[in-house]
């Protein structure tokens, strides 16, 4: 007799666009197959780094894979994001990213000058992070098989005392904090593959979140609850994760959300929500209302903090929802992200 | 940002929400219909029925071309990018709506060629950087998009492109909004008019409306401030027992419309006798098809077209909803089986559909009415 397996629901008939886009349809590969034959069933919601104990010391490891198209983009480039990506995923666990290991998957024909200078653009990000990168494997696929260079790197870090991040420490009456202006990083990349005649001044906001996370932690460890980068799917997105796994409602002030001009502008152009457009500098806290003066002092406190601000609380009902609230005393569901609006950002 | 930070600053707005309630008479029930799908868009994505008193109504019209496309239209022009040397190409709304044998995006999934555009002068180009393939734009939408397909048409015809065709699915708004006050389960008090179309064909087409019809009819901008502001024209209209074409939205609207991209669309297309709309049926002179002095262009008549008629899913009550007879939740699919991820009417493809609109924004907070008003900012 053999035993049952693991129980799949994922059925979509072939993998489309849509399932790497951080929405929806990538939650549900993730949880319907992924979860189920790898990891078992879940008793913890899923989180951007796994927290492990070796020989009794609790380390966190991360792994993420960057794709993105055009390799070099306004404020940043690939090499750069796959070093701050998984330093961001680990410092929002409540990690500091200690070693990085690189694999290189590049198409043959590659100029030695661009994989030169995103080796360089690596080295420069994992210096102004303070993580060394001890490791690495590089496979050379056929022309026409890969788009020119995709990245993956894994990291390690050691958890930053004082911080227990977990969606179901989160209760009502906490703030939701937000380090700054969303969207700039998705818009970059749409405008930079040069398809839509918009042109506008802005850039990519990567870099790495661990200072901030840091300076958080220093003031205001015991209140920090919960935070997540919000990269593919937005702050709508990583929000609509938050409130299904603490079973909370979300409130977002919507005219309190900082956007720059030329992202506004060019979400009504296009008809995109800002609140789906994809960030790499940005994370989102939940810190509890006691602790929200000292986190928000922190975040001031260091350069390039200075726009973060408190976006929303938590609310009881309606549970597992993100609201928005208009200052005119409207209010909206504010959905995860449905589909790919952005192809191949990060 | 200007021309949209003005129409949101939240004073204006709660004074013209006061306005509304204190002209909407009581003993009243109000039924306005949002004639445009960006419209619907903006009331639930902006909340704007809160602000509203529960006697006025807003009910979705057919506004949104997507939505109103049948499904075998969809496959017809998806049976063109079976050749392996045509690229599709279509806007984005158009990429996630199912055919039979699945959505534009799911023909890509498979190796099919099949790219977003963002204007039909972006097919063009792609037509020109790619000699050696056919690229077909599968053109949608109202007057509102009407005219950048005829420009890119007489372009196309100015350049002897010869690897290039338009697969018309242009529609009119007038036949549609005519059709819905034939239709005998109609109960429209008044029309908040569709703005975008109107920068095009103007005001004066709707005249009708408010003299045979006894309609008023604000044309409409879609910022917060400019769908309330109509709401009062229509409430002030029928206080006095008028019935008028207004319009909100002179920054933008002309009254006599834009007359250089009449003169486009009247040079490349016609009005084809009938065509489908979906849950609406055929209604007559209600679409454009390309002039045969364009046939070059015209993908009708270059490709073999299947002209494939789908009914739509008996459960589904599209054209209910559609004609505004019925409230997206009311229909029995609704957030069931047909849902944004995976729609089977249009309605609930294109965020601009009532059925979208509808399940991103309002419906898990509708059984919570009663705390919707607690959700404001705190001191």
């Amino acid at each position: 007799m053999t035993a049952a397996g693991p129980k799949i629901r994922f059925r979509d008939p072939q993998i489309e666009m849509a399932h790497g886009a951080g929405g929806k349809a990538s939650r549900r590969l993730v949880e319907g197959l992924f979860a189920p034959l790898l990891f078992g069933s879940l008793s913890e919601p899923l989180v951007d780094a796994a927290l492990v104990s070796i020989n009794g010391s609790q380390v966190a490891i991360t792994t993420d894979s960057f794709v993105v198209t055009p390799l070099r983009f306004p404020g940043g480039s690939i090499g750069e994001l796959a070093v701050n990506g998984t330093v961001n995923d680990l410092a929002v666990s409540g990690a500091q990213a200690e070693k990085l290991v690189a694999t290189y998957v590049l198409e043959a024909g590659l100029p030695t000058e661009i994989l030169e200078s995103e080796v360089r653009a690596m080295a420069q990000a994992a210096q102004n992070a303070g993580v060394s990168i001890v490791g690495g494997d590089t496979k050379v696929v056929e022309h026409g098989k890969a788009d020119r260079m995709y990245i993956t790197t894994t990291g390690i870090g050691r958890p930053i005392p004082g911080l227990n991040i977990r969606a179901r420490n989160v209760c009502a009456g906490d703030k939701v904090l937000l380090s700054g202006p969303i969207g700039d990083h998705g818009i970059t990349i749409l405008l930079a593959r040069g398809e839509l005649d918009i042109e506008a001044k802005i850039c990519s906001d990567t870099r790495s979140v661990l200072p901030f996370v840091q300076a958080i932690a220093a003031k205001a460890a015991g209140g920090v609850r919960w935070m997540r980068d919000p990269t593919r799917g937005g702050v709508a997105t990583c929000l609509n994760e938050l409130a299904r796994d603490c079973d909370l409602c979300v409130t977002v002030f919507e005219e309190r959300v900082p956007v720059h001009d030329a992202v506004r502008g060019a979400c009504e152009l296009l008809g995109l929500d800002p609140l789906h457009i994809a960030n790499e500098g940005q994370f989102v806290a939940v810190i509890a209302p006691e602790y929200a003066h000292d986190a928000l002092q922190a975040m001031h406190e260091i350069p390039g903090g200075d726009q973060s601000l408190i976006i929303g609380e938590i609310r009881e009902k309606p549970a597992g929802t993100v609201l928005g609230s208009t200052g005119y005393g409207g209010t909206r569901v504010i959905d995860m992200l449905v589909g790919d609006p952005l192809p191949r950002i990060c | 940002m200007k021309f949209v930070d003005e129409f949101r600053d939240a004073a204006v707005i709660k004074k013209a929400a006061e306005e509304i309630r204190r002209l909407a008479d009581p003993q009243r029930h109000y039924r306005f219909m949002e004639v445009c799908g960006g419209h619907t868009h903006a009331i639930y994505r902006f909340g704007l029925k809160d602000l509203l008193p529960p006697n006025i109504e807003l009910i979705h019209g057919p506004g949104c071309p997507v939505c109103v496309l049948p499904m075998g239209r969809i496959d017809d022009g998806l049976s063109m990018a079976t050749d392996p040397n045509v690229i599709f190409t279509a806007f984005g709304d158009m990429m996630r709506v199912p055919g039979r044998e699945g959505s534009p995006l799911e023909h890509r999934a498979r190796g099919k060629d099949v790219r977003i555009v963002y204007s039909p002068s972006d097919a063009l180009k792609l037509a020109q950087r790619n000699p050696d393939k056919h690229v077909m734009f599968f053109a949608i939408g109202f007057e509102t998009t009407a005219p950048s397909t005829a420009l890119t048409l007489l372009r196309a015809r100015r350049l002897g492109l010869a690897n290039f065709s338009v697969f018309c699915n242009h529609v009119t708004i007038i036949p549609a909004i005519r059709a819905i006050l034939d239709s005998p389960d109609m109960r429209i008090d008044a029309f908040i008019g569709p703005g975008h179309v109107s920068t095009v064909i103007g005001c004066r087409p709707y005249e009708w409306i408010a003299r045979n019809e006894h309609k008023p009819i604000a044309i409409s901008g879609f910022e917060p401030l400019d769908i309330l502001q109509s709401i009062l024209m229509l409430l002030r209209q029928l206080r006095a027992g008028e019935s008028k074409v207004e319009n909100q939205y002179k920054r933008v609207v002309p009254w006599d419309g834009n007359l250089a991209a009449l003169k486009a669309l009247a040079e490349v297309f016609e009005l084809r006798p009938y065509f489908e709309w979906r849950g609406m049926g055929f209604i007559s002179q209600s679409a454009l098809r390309i002039k045969p002095a364009y046939a070059a262009w015209d993908a009708e008549q270059r490709f073999r077209v299947p002209g494939i008629r789908v009914t739509d899913p008996k459960a589904a009550q599209c054209g209910e909803v559609l004609k505004g007879a019925l409230k997206p939740v009311q229909c029995k699919l609704f957030g069931k089986e047909c849902t944004p991820e995976h729609p089977i009417g249009a309605l609930m493809v294109s965020s601009e559909g009532s059925c979208a609109a509808y399940y991103n924004y309002e419906h898990r907070k509708a059984p919570l009415a009663s705390i919707e008003n607690a959700v404001g900012v705190p001191a």
